[in-house]
Order: structure tokens, then C-alpha cells, then sequence
């Protein structure tokens, strides 16, 4: 998939980065089990004990996997920026999707998230957009609500509606 | 003979028509999450595992372990018709299926498929009825040292048998551990890892993990590709089948030998994906016509999908007796277990009798299904691949939301869903398992409990995880599968310089 005239970020600079990521998180194991404590207290091994030994193994295999990351660079590139823009443009709606669901609701904001990914990147016609982006929440509240009673998050339209 | 009385009164449990109906849908939701781009047996299987909160425990599993049937058989339907694996283990079959359907034997090949998921299915079940009950009566003498002792073996296997290094295994494995842990001690009632964040307090759901590191890593590895994506057209018709199956018994050998390739590597948590590599790859060098593999050998495809049908059943074995589950997709049901009240591991055997047989018999009927569904709805499934993938995606996207959020009734999983999908994007894109992590993440609460009660009982000595023959044995078995990749090296090594 690595295209020799396109450019994007280096496979190294995503493998250290993700070694040092996951190092990271090691530590912040091994700090956070040092604080529920490591040793033995009046009731066996506390608290702490068992993912102290885990956020250890994270440090020790990441180093590792640090070290070989560097040490092999054959110039491969993780992604293009043209696919990691394409990765992006799902990302960022999704974050707002999600991030916006609490507020409005899952069906206005599926809705809404719908008819933006087809009509921006899949280019439909308003028409077809509109039918999925409406079709698919009203299925939804069918299938959960109705049928298998899984209540949803719903916001204020959903309110004024009564449902 | 009790296990045979207890089998039958399983089949007059999956009989009920309500079960009936279950696996039927549960077989054709199946399908199609197996030939969607993004939605995999694993995270299907999670996503719908919230529906089934309010059903019977007994009908719950048959529709969700026939989801599980549906998506081992949809996998083979897009690498034949369109060279897209639906699912990793798939990768094999698109080696000689895709080049058949080139050659005009879409349906002879589709067939192959389908009939070879079915014998390894069926080899890997009758295995089950036959082992599980021994495997679990045995298991019922162990002390939470030969508990601990098991984990430790799978997980061990992870790192040995992965073809990814052994380090990257053991990081991701680790961080599942890590995960696990956050949250309420379960021993001490303390809270830990949590850092003030009330929402950690329960710590991290593995369902959270399953939809998010398998259903939006997936997408969003699928985006890279942009959304391009050919269709195609398929028909099956009663002459191909039947003329196929006339071939198909010429190739038993390969079939018995793939099965097995395949109980082993099921059982064992290599998993379906590297037991359909294998047994292809051992059947390219025996089959007399292995030069011609490549090019749409029907013995091609039938390795692969008896192999990897066979390892995806048999990792319900572990599952259900020593609730140590054998892939992803066993751990999502293991789960479910555990959230509708059930104790997965050798007691389910003597106190939910009803549940594990009318499960192991939904096996024989579910898989017998699929095999009826998929043989005659190909056209229709095809016609699904038809849909455009953006319109595909969103509504992946949204189901996963629907289905991060309906485990706990909260949006701060959903975020969390978003969150652990760039991370198994980028994991994935660095070559780390995401299967040991998802499986760390299931029982690493379990294996720290064993862990400790086994230190309580010692006193703190490592000693009792040598104390008698058969924990000694296990935790020898687990070093061995640890180090498995170093040995291998150093006796290619000596056999180098010996030559």
C-alpha cells in the first residue's frame, strides 16, 4: 500500500510513538498501583500488587519494542497524508457524533451524522441521503425501544415529540 | 451413558420453535456481519449481545453463538466472489476461491466452502460433546493455583504461536491486564487506577473494547482505502451443488487433516485465522497437485475454511469447561455468560446442564442451518456487498455507538468506544494482537483472583505454582508456549551449524 511518490509519516515515527504511548501508560499503571499499594497488607497482596507487575511488564516489553522500532528503518511509510485525511474526515464527525450525543440525543445526532458521511463523502443525492439518515433512526427506535425494550439516549425533540 | 441422555434433552431444548427462530436469525444476522466490511463475528456478536439481556440465558447463547456460525460462514462469501476477505480468517480462502470464480466456478467453489465449513464445524462439535464433560470433570478437582496455572497457559500460547513478535504481544496482553484491573478490587473492595474519575469506577467494559478496537479500527482501516468498491453477482444452483458434493469425498484427507489442524489450534488460542493459513500451506506441499495451488484448486479452498471452521468451533471448548474462551468471539459469549448470572468453567457442566447441552446441541442444528442458508441466499448476501460503502459505514458507525452505549445505558462509553478505535487502528497499523489484549481484558480480573488466592494460600511463595504434578506440568506447558519462538530459533540454529 506504500506509494513511492506519495508522502505521509514515516512506519518509525508511528512505531516509536506507539511504543513510547504504550510506555506511558505502563508508568502511569505502575504510579496509580504504587498509590492502591504494592505490598502485603492484613488481607494478602493489596490492592496494587498484581497491576504493579503488569505496569512493570508494559515498561520493560515497550522498551523493547522501542528499541527494535528504531533500530529497523526501512523507510516505509505508515499511511499517506491523502488516506490519513480519509481517516480523519471519520474520525472528527464521529468525535462530534459522539461528543454531541448526551445533548441531543442519539437519534438527532445519528440523523444528522448520517446525512453528513453520505452526502460529503459518499456524494448521494438528497434524496437517497434523506431516506437512509430518517430510515435508519425510525428502524432503530422500532428494533430497541419497541421490540427488544433497550431505552436509547433521546433529547429534547424527542421530548417535544413525547416519545 | 448420561452425556448422550443429557445430548438429547439439549436437542429438545434447541427444538423449541422460539430457539428455532433465534437461530435462524441469529445465523443470517451472522451472514451479513460476516460480509460487511468493518463488522466481524467479535464486535457483532458484542454489539448485539445488549438485546439479549432480557431473553432466557439458554436462548440467548444459541442466537448469539449462531451470529458467531453465520459470520464463519459469510467470511468465505466475499473472498471467493470478490478477493475482500470478510474476515481474517478468510484471507486463505481468497488464494484459490477468488481465482475459481474467475474461472467460472463461482458456485463449485462457494459450495467447497460452505460444505467443507460444515464437515470441520461438525468434527469440532462432535469433539466437544465428546471432550468438554471430561475436560470439565477434570478441571472441577483444581485449586485456584491450577486455575491460575490454565490462564497462564493461554496467554502463554499468545505470545508462542502469534506470528506478530512477541514483545508487541506481550505490551498489548499486558495493557489488557492493566484495563482489567481499573476499577473496584474485587478481593479487597479497594479502588484503584481510577485517579478521581467517577466514571472509572466500574472499570473498563470489554464489550466497550470489542466494538471499539474490532468495529471502528476496522472502518477506519477500511477508510483508508477510500470508498471505492466493486460488486459482483453470484447464483448457486442445485446442479453445481450437488455435482461438487460428488467431488468433495476425494478430498477427505485433506478434510481430516485440516479438521484436526483445526481442534488444535481452536483449543489452543491460536485461533481460526493462523489455522487456516496452516492447513493450507500443509496441504500446498502434500496434495499431489500443490504446484496448481494458487490458481483455483478446489482442495485450496476446502483446507482453509474445514480449518478455520473447525478452530472457531472448538474454541468454545475451553470455554465452557475451564472458562478460558479460545478467540475473541469466545470471549464476547464468555462475557455474555458472566453478565446473565452464569459461572463460566467446569461447574456450568454439573449446575446449568440445561444451558450447556441445549448450546452444544444448537451447535449440530445451528451449523446445519447456516449450511441450508448460506447454500441458498448467496445471491442475496451478494447483493448486500452491493450497497455502496458509503452508506455502509455510517450506519456501521451508528450501530456500534447504539451498541457501546446500551451496555451500561452511557455515553461516556460511547466516547470511550470512539477512543479505543484509534487506538486498535493505530495498533493494528503497528502490528500489535488485539486478540490477547480483548481476552487479558475479559479475564484478567479472574486470573489476578487465582493469582492471589494461590499467593494466600502459600503465603506469598511462587513455590505453589510448583507444588504437585499437575500444576507443575501446566505452568511447564505455559513456559514452553512462552518461549516457543526462542526455542524454535535455536534449534534451527543447531541444526545449522550441526550440518
Amino acid at each position: 500500500m506504500s506509494n513511492p511518490s506519495g508522502s505521509g509519516p514515516t512506519h518509525k515515527t508511528l512505531e516509536l510513538g506507539t511504543a513510547l504511548l504504550i510506555g506511558v501508560f505502563g508508568l502511569i499503571v505502575i504510579f496509580g498501583s504504587l498509590k492502591a499499594g504494592i505490598n502485603w497488607g492484613a488481607e494478602g497482596p493489596r490492592a496494587g500488587f498484581f497491576p504493579f507487575y503488569v505496569g512493570a511488564a508494559i515498561v520493560v516489553a515497550s522498551a523493547i519494542n522501542l528499541w527494535n522500532a528504531q533500530r529497523d528503518d526501512d523507510g516505509r511509510l505508515f499511511a499517506e497524508w491523502g488516506q490519513l485525511r480519509q481517516v480523519m474526515s471519520v474520525v472528527v464527525p464521529t468525535a462530534i457524533y459522539v461528543g454531541s450525543m448526551p445533548f441531543i440525543g442519539l437519534y438527532v445526532a445519528s440523523m444528522v451524522f448520517i446525512a453528513w458521511f453520505m452526502r460529503w463523502l459518499g456524494g448521494y443525492r438528497w434524496l437517497t441521503v434523506a431516506a437512509v439518515a430518517i430510515g435508519m433512526p425510525v428502524v432503530t427506535y422500532l428494533v430497541f425501544e419497541r421490540w427488544f425494550l433497550v431505552p436509547l439516549p433521546k433529547g429534547p425533540l424527542e421530548e417535544w415529540l413525547g416519545l | 451413558m448420561e452425556e448422550l441422555a443429557n445430548l438429547f434433552h439439549g436437542f429438545a431444548v434447541a427444538l423449541q420453535p422460539y430457539n428455532i427462530m433465534l437461530m435462524i436469525i441469529g445465523i443470517t444476522l451472522g451472514v451479513i456481519i460476516g460480509v460487511l466490511p468493518g463488522l466481524g463475528g467479535a464486535n457483532g456478536v458484542a454489539i448485539l449481545l445488549p438485546l439479549t439481556f432480557s431473553m432466557p440465558p439458554t436462548s440467548a447463547i444459541i442466537m448469539l453463538s449462531c451470529i458467531y456460525w453465520g459470520a464463519l460462514f459469510g467470511g468465505a462469501i466475499t473472498s471467493i466472489l470478490f478477493n475482500i476477505p470478510g474476515e481474517p480468517w478468510s484471507v486463505a480462502t481468497t488464494f484459490d476461491g477468488y481465482p475459481m470464480a474467475q474461472q467460472g466456478k463461482p458456485g463449485e467453489a462457494l459450495t467447497a466452502a460452505f460444505t467443507s465449513s460444515f464437515v470441520g464445524a461438525l468434527f469440532a462439535v462432535v469433539m466437544i460433546t465428546l471432550v468438554a464433560p471430561l475436560v470439565a470433570g477434570f478441571a472441577l478437582r483444581f485449586g485456584p493455583a491450577e486455575k491460575f496455572a490454565v490462564y497462564f497457559l493461554a496467554f502463554c500460547s499468545f505470545v508462542g504461536l502469534s506470528k506478530e513478535p512477541p514483545f508487541k504481544t506481550i505490551a498489548a496482553m499486558m495493557m489488557g491486564f492493566a484495563l482489567a484491573a481499573v476499577g473496584l478490587d474485587s478481593i479487597t473492595g479497594q479502588l484503584r487506577l481510577t485517579f478521581g474519575v467517577t466514571e472509572l469506577l466500574n472499570g473498563f467494559d470489554f464489550l466497550i473494547a470489542v466494538i471499539g478496537l474490532f468495529g471502528i479500527g476496522e472502518i477506519l482501516l477500511t477508510m483508508e482505502e477510500g470508498l471505492a468498491f466493486r460488486g459482483g453477482k453470484a447464483s448457486i444452483n442445485l446442479r453445481v451443488v450437488l455435482q461438487t458434493w460428488r467431488e468433495l469425498p476425494a478430498y477427505w484427507m485433506t478434510s481430516l487433516r485440516s479438521c484436526l489442524i483445526g481442534c488444535w489450534m481452536g483449543v489452543t488460542p491460536a485461533g481460526a485465522t493462523p489455522a487456516s493459513f496452516m492447513s493450507y500451506g500443509i496441504a500446498k506441499r502434500l496434495a499431489r497437485r500443490g504446484n496448481n495451488f494458487g490458481k483455483g484448486e478446489i482442495e485450496g479452498v476446502i483446507a482453509p475454511e474445514t480449518a478455520a471452521h473447525a478452530a472457531g468451533t472448538s474454541a468454545l471448548l475451553p470455554m465452557l469447561s475451564l472458562g478460558v474462551p479460545g478467540s475473541p468471539t469466545a470471549a464476547v459469549l464468555l462475557g455474555g455468560l458472566l453478565i446473565w448470572g452464569l459461572q463460566p468453567g467446569p461447574m456450568l457442566f454439573v449446575e446449568q446442564k440445561e444451558f450447556v447441552w441445549g448450546l452444544i446441541a444448537s451447535m449440530y442444528l445451528g451449523n446445519l442451518a447456516g449450511l441450508i442458508v448460506v447454500l441458498t441466499c448467496v445471491p442475496v448476501f451478494a447483493a448486500i456487498l452491493r450497497v455502496p460503502f458509503g452508506i455502509i459505514a455510517p450506519l456501521i458507525l451508528v450501530l456500534c455507538a447504539i451498541g457501546a452505549y446500551s451496555v451500561h445505558n452511557s455515553t461516556f462509553d460511547v466516547m470511550l468506544m470512539l477512543v479505543f478505535g484509534v487506538l486498535g487502528y493505530l495498533l493494528k497499523k503497528c502490528s500489535y494482537p488485539l486478540a490477547p489484549l480483548v481476552l487479558a481484558i475479559v479475564l484478567g480480573d479472574k486470573a489476578e483472583e487465582a493469582f492471589r488466592q494461590s499467593l494466600l494460600g502459600s503465603q506469598g511463595s511462587l513455590g505453589v505454582f510448583f507444588s504437585n504434578g499437575l500444576v507443575s506440568t501446566i505452568m511447564a506447558l505455559g513456559l514452553v508456549a512462552l518461549f516457543w519462538s526462542a526455542i524454535q530459533e535455536g534449534y534451527s540454529r543447531l541444526r545449522m551449524s550441526m550440518a
